[in-house]
């Protein structure tokens, strides 16, 4: 009886081990472990050149990252600027893209397919094609058009370089999003929206008090991808501006591999890393709170 | 009084508004490929023109410029090995959370979850520092090692939606028959997985094939992947639009191929999975 039961036991936890074990132990030693050595080096000084010597330092990386560094600044403020401008524009598109290709339109699986194709190539070579059509291609239309729009120095000022990255980010995610909202409204039960229609709200009262409602488990989805994606945007900085012109275009992630690999400034880079962090963290959840509190059932 | 909806003058226009959009969506790709067989005088000329003549010079300059058959082949390798991996390790570690919700397995699952909001700029530059201990770097089964550990969360948690809908009778018809613990797995749970598992996969192929930043840190010169190729092609010739082009068509064409095969799997995948999230 004894006997049976601690076999059991070993077999049990022997099944715990071959299933879970590897998973696990990769996951710690790949991000867990390193996520929480980050809190110890923000407090070191870590040269890149000599990884296994950490000197604790306290508070001077705070110190100088909050009081002696306006490039840091100048990065969060323009990747939060750059998030917002990415998030509304690509879920208005998508919405409305979704919208358009759930109506009865004869090419509207091919079009599914096109709106999706951008989003399958890497952000880094998407960024070197947009490079070319910014600086060769745009020119090219704009002598052809005489469009004003077309002959702006694109990528060469702060604000061209800015619109430039959320253009690309736009075209490159707007797709995606689409398959959700397309999912979503979808699965908006359809005798509500023509019950709707039946007593006189019109199709944009009908989109605002049936289906947006409705949708809005897909909307806290898309936002939180967006939110988190346009927040960490690195390819894009570093293959269309350099993070420039001078750095008006560096994302805080650019920054921070610059700040390590470039300066080969670790322990700085880390604390850069830390409030980064917390900085997604905040972001995404309160993002995710705040919509989820809007969802609602059929 | 049921009537199919008609098609419309509104809809007409709807669908021309549409296609034009299409087209704005694919000019980037009239762009790169009308370029990739101009030569460079033509380009600086007229980068909107289409070519005099539709020869493949420039693919067999960059093919051999950017060394196309041996970056495919890494990229190939790193992101198969990798995606082969994590189904395999991810499917396990969600069936056993699943099946055996004990206290300590449950916060595993919220660790899964939790660590999907970490940055990888967060994580990156202490595990330089683990990565060289262990000697991972410069070495395709680090690299794998490094995607095993960061995809392992959002999979985990795809294959754990999933499997809570797997009804248990099958399982229990299979114990009664005489399986053990790990064939059940492997012979009956595992085969039920495909559609998730073919969700899992195209994600994470998407995600390892165009990665650019982990394969910097971790293999680097060792085992170049078609994104560092290409970055390094950039930094040396960045006015030689001609190759340029061409190198950026060979590199983005696999993966078009690929999208344009399994595209129904994609879209449906994609559904699937952020349904689940």
């Amino acid at each position: 009886m004894h006997n049976t039961r601690s076999r059991t036991r070993w077999s049990e936890w022997l099944q715990q081990m071959v299933f879970v074990g590897p998973g696990l132990l990769i996951f710690l030693l790949i991000v867990a472990v390193p996520f929480f050595m980050g809190f110890y080096y923000t407090f070191t000084e870590w040269n890149g050149l000599d990884l296994n010597n950490a000197k604790w330092t306290g508070m001077t990386n705070l110190k100088r990252i909050f009081t002696d560094d306006g490039r840091f600044w100048t990065a969060f403020g323009f990747t939060a600027k750059f998030t917002v401008a990415a998030v509304v524009i690509t879920n208005v598109l998508a919405l409305a893209l979704g919208m358009l290709l759930t109506r009865n339109l004869k090419g509207r699986s091919v079009l599914r397919v096109i709106f999706f194709l951008p989003n399958v190539i890497g952000g880094l070579l998407l960024g070197y094609i947009w490079y070319f059509i910014y600086t060769r291609g745009f020119a090219a239309i704009g002598e052809a058009t005489g469009w004003h729009l077309f002959n702006l120095p694109w990528l060469g000022t702060p604000a061209t370089g800015f619109w430039g990255i959320v253009g690309v980010f736009v075209w490159q995610t707007s797709g995606y999003m689409m398959i959700i909202y397309i999912a979503a409204i979808i699965g908006v039960p359809k005798d509500l929206s023509e019950a709707a229609r039946i007593d006189g709200a019109s199709a944009w009262q009908t989109f605002r008090s049936i289906t947006f409602p409705l949708i809005m488990p897909a909307i806290t989805i898309c936002l939180f991808l967006t939110t988190s994606n346009a927040f960490r945007v690195f390819d894009l900085n570093l293959s269309l501006t350099g993070g420039g012109p001078g750095y008006s275009s560096e994302s805080i992630a650019l920054n921070i591999y610059r700040e390590a690999l470039t300066n080969s400034r670790y322990g700085l880079g880390t604390a850069k890393a830390m409030i980064f962090f917390f900085a997604v963290a905040l972001i995404t959840v309160t993002q995710v709170w705040v919509t989820k509190k809007r969802e609602v059932e059929a | 009084m049921e009537t199919k909806p008609r098609y419309s003058p509104l809809l007409l226009g709807l669908e021309l508004l549409c296609f034009l959009l299409g087209l704005a969506f694919l000019m980037p790709f009239y762009f790169l490929i009308i370029n990739s067989f101009k030569k460079l005088g033509a380009i600086l000329l007229n980068a909107a023109s289409l070519p005099d003549s539709w020869g493949f010079g420039n693919f067999k300059r960059a093919w051999v410029a950017i060394d196309f058959p041996v970056v495919f082949m890494h990229s190939f390798v790193i992101t198969s090995l990798s995606v082969g991996c994590l189904v395999v390790a991810a499917s396990m570690t969600a069936y056993r959370l699943v099946r055996k919700p004990t206290t300590f397995n449950k916060l595993l699952f919220t660790i899964f979850v939790a660590a999907m909001i970490i940055p990888f700029q967060s994580v990156m530059l202490p595990l330089m520092r683990i990565t060289s201990l262990f000697e991972l770097r410069g070495h395709v089964y680090g690299i794998v090692i490094c995607y095993i550990g960061f995809g392992i969360s959002l999979s985990v948690f795809l294959f754990h939606g999933f499997i809570k809908s797997v009804p248990l009778e099958i399982e229990e018809a299979a114990v009664v028959d005489g399986c053990t613990p790990y064939g059940l797995y492997w012979r009956v749970v595992f085969p039920l997985l495909k559609p998730i598992s073919v969700t899992v996969i195209i994600l994470n192929v998407l995600w390892i094939w165009n990665d650019y930043l982990l394969p910097v840190l971790v293999i680097n010169d060792a085992f170049t992947t078609i994104p560092l190729a290409v970055q390094k092609f950039f930094g040396q010739y960045l006015r030689k639009w001609d190759l340029a082009m061409a190198s950026l068509t060979l590199s983005t064409l696999p993966v078009i191929v690929f999208f344009l095969f399994l595209q129904k799997h994609i879209i449906e995948g994609i559904t699937a999975g952020s349904v689940k999230g």
